[in-house]
């Protein structure tokens, strides 16, 4: 019985660290292979996570306006609505300098948090969002297989994400974007238009945030505002830069490590410190992921798995 | 038409001003967006609360209430003190992780180191602090109408006479003086700055412990017109930006107007929209600003 407890609890580790994963490949779709810098992550996580709540969660179940479609239409619409936010974010700022990109979308993720506070009506607001439909459920009484075939459903979709990647990074469309990165001038000179580029990279790495939104939505059944603050960005940046940005390797590679080091400090500060110390050891937590950010930039700028 | 929410918008322009001069002085010097800014805000206010507590412990009756006004001179002298403290504490920051990524250069890797810095120190006050408010006095003050149906207290008038103090001072050195002229060359060039014998490091050095005394007397505002959280800083980063970007970034004049019509606009929202849609405001202006007029009021264009 206790392996079978802790099957399941390594299973939902993983799948909670495919579904970042999956949120850090987007991120290295714009920052590793563009140099594009986003400070909103989980602005379009959110997005993406609502957005399939509001298409999947069953009509009229809680207080909120949801149409009961698939969940499979919940993940395409996630994709395509964070996709879109972040074409229109791109757009207004990518001819500007790079750091407006930094300061517009770390406001679009202000922005993006109260709107799901303040339009009580289809977010819930602060309550949250509940009732969101999760995938298996006719196997929900058996918890560890339940965990297991939630994790298979992960990794499929991770993999699947991590092919098409590769698949586009080295195509003509991924080597225009590499030369736009390494050497603007030049790239343009051969008549590529960089901010077309750009923003097509910004909209594609925008669309894998929305598809790990929801499918944390999806994973847990429940979703509040207070699930995509700016600490999540701040995770998801932690494990690229960890990682190694560039590789898509490397993004997988940091989720595990990242999410495995907040998940054992987790169990660590969970036993050391009193009950009602429990939020300022979290505290504690974010200081330890900051302060190793920090130092893999100093120290080690290309992460575990640099680009090849 | 009550006009109260002119009152409420200096203020909050007041404190905005102070914290958006900062940001647009290390973006014109340094050339990043500083993201741990906002948290300079926060350390300056816990340094204020911290000296103003012992203060009071050691000297009997600092801490009662001077004439008008809801704090004691403990508070003050405080204030003084954090503003020093925070100005090398800044400039620390700059040398334990900044510098040396400036040295490696790797320019957008600041920003993003910044934003690394920024939860660390906000997560580390959490921790140290417990994320309860505290209070630099328990006074209360009944506010006083002074015409227009503007109602405000004595505290607020002083605040808004101390911001524009520093404010003016601030621009008498960078207008004024063979300091300011050295910030405003380096911030031009660099390169050519140090060819002519400008000490850049020194204008590096005096410029953090600029943006990091003015970030401390934000805090005060914010911490005796509010409240001191670890938040508090955090909470301000958006409208510091917007307050910069529209004032036109490495333009102290336009820091101070862009701080105060993000004030004054958050204040209106206040009144005439609703309070919760205050914190979307900046990012309004900051759109707004990035169509129509992307280098500001008083930039130049790039």
């Amino acid at each position: 019985m206790h392996i079978l407890g802790l099957l399941a609890y390594v299973s939902g580790f993983l799948s909670t660290a495919l579904m970042l994963g999956i949120a850090c490949m987007g991120l290295n779709m714009q920052w590793g292979k563009t140099g594009l810098f986003n400070v909103g992550v989980a602005g379009f996580m959110g997005i993406g996570a609502y957005t399939s709540a509001l298409l999947t969660a069953p009509v009229g179940a809680g207080a909120t306006s949801s149409l009961g479609l698939p969940i499979v239409v919940g993940f395409f619409g996630a994709m395509l609505v964070a996709g879109l936010g972040s074409l229109l974010v791109g757009a207004l700022t990518l001819r500007l300098r790079t750091d407006y990109l930094a300061i517009t979308t770390f406001g679009a993720a202000v922005m993006i948090q109260l709107v799901l506070l303040n339009a009580t009506r289809y977010t819930g607001g602060a309550l949250g969002f509940a009732f969101i439909p999760r995938p298996f459920t006719s196997i929900a009484d058996q918890p560890t297989l339940f965990a297991m075939v939630t994790l298979v459903l992960l990794a499929l979709i991770a993999a699947g994400v991590y092919w098409t990647l590769e698949q586009l990074v080295h195509s003509p469309w991924g080597r225009v974007l590499r030369a736009i990165r390494d050497d603007e001038t030049a790239a343009i000179s051969l008549g590529k238009n960089a901010t077309v580029y750009r923003l097509q990279a910004f909209a594609v790495g925008g669309a894998l945030m929305g598809l790990a939104g929801a499918l944390q939505a999806h994973l847990i059944g429940f979703i509040a505002p207070d699930d995509f603050q700016a600490s999540l960005t701040f995770q998801i940046w932690a494990m690229l830069v960890i990682g190694g940005s560039g590789s898509n390797a490397g993004a997988l590679l940091g989720s595990v490590v990242v999410w495995g080091i907040w998940s054992l400090t987790g169990i660590v500060t969970g036993s050391v410190f009193a009950a009602e110390d429990q939020a300022r050891a979290a505290a504690l937590r974010i200081v330890l992921i900051g302060v190793l950010l920090c130092v893999v930039l100093v120290r080690r700028p290309r992460g575990l798995l640099s680009e090849r | 038409m009550n006009l109260q929410f002119v009152m409420d918008g200096t203020l909050a322009g007041a404190m905005i001003a102070l914290g958006a001069i900062g940001v647009t002085l290390t973006y014109s010097v340094l050339q990043f967006s500083n993201f741990a800014h906002g948290e300079l805000i926060s350390i300056g206010a816990y340094i204020t609360y911290l000296v103003a507590a012992a203060i009071s412990a050691t000297v009997i009756g600092s801490s009662e209430a001077l004439a008008v006004f809801s704090f004691g001179w403990n508070v003050l002298l405080a204030a003084v003190v954090a503003m020093a403290v925070t100005g090398i504490l800044a400039w620390g920051l700059d040398w334990l992780v900044f510098a040396r990524l400036r040295a490696k250069g790797m320019a957008i890797t600041l920003v993003m180191a910044s934003f690394g810095a920024s939860m660390a120190l906000r997560a580390a006050l959490e921790f140290i602090f417990s994320s309860r408010p505290l209070y630099y006095t328990q006074e209360l003050q009944i506010a006083r109408a002074i015409g227009a149906g503007i109602l405000v207290t004595p505290d607020q008038l002083l605040l808004v006479a101390i911001t524009a103090t520093l404010v003016g001072l601030l621009y008498v050195v960078w207008a004024h003086t063979a300091l300011g002229r050295a910030m405003r060359a380096v911030s031009e060039n660099p390169a050519l700055a140090e060819v002519c014998g400008i000490d850049v490091p020194r204008v590096v050095r005096v410029t953090w412990y600029i943006g990091g005394a003015l970030a401390s007397a934000a805090g005060l505002l914010l911490g005796l017109l509010v409240q001191v959280r670890p938040q508090m800083g955090f909470e301000m980063l958006l409208p510091l930006f917007a307050a910069a970007i529209l004032g036109g970034i490495g333009s102290v004049p336009g820091a101070l107007c862009g701080g105060l019509i993000v004030g004054l606009s958050q204040a209106a929202t206040v009144q005439f929209i609703g309070a919760e849609w205050r914190a979307g405001v900046a990012f309004v202006i900051l759109l707004a600003v990035l169509l129509i007029r992307p280098h500001g009021l008083f930039g130049r264009r790039s």
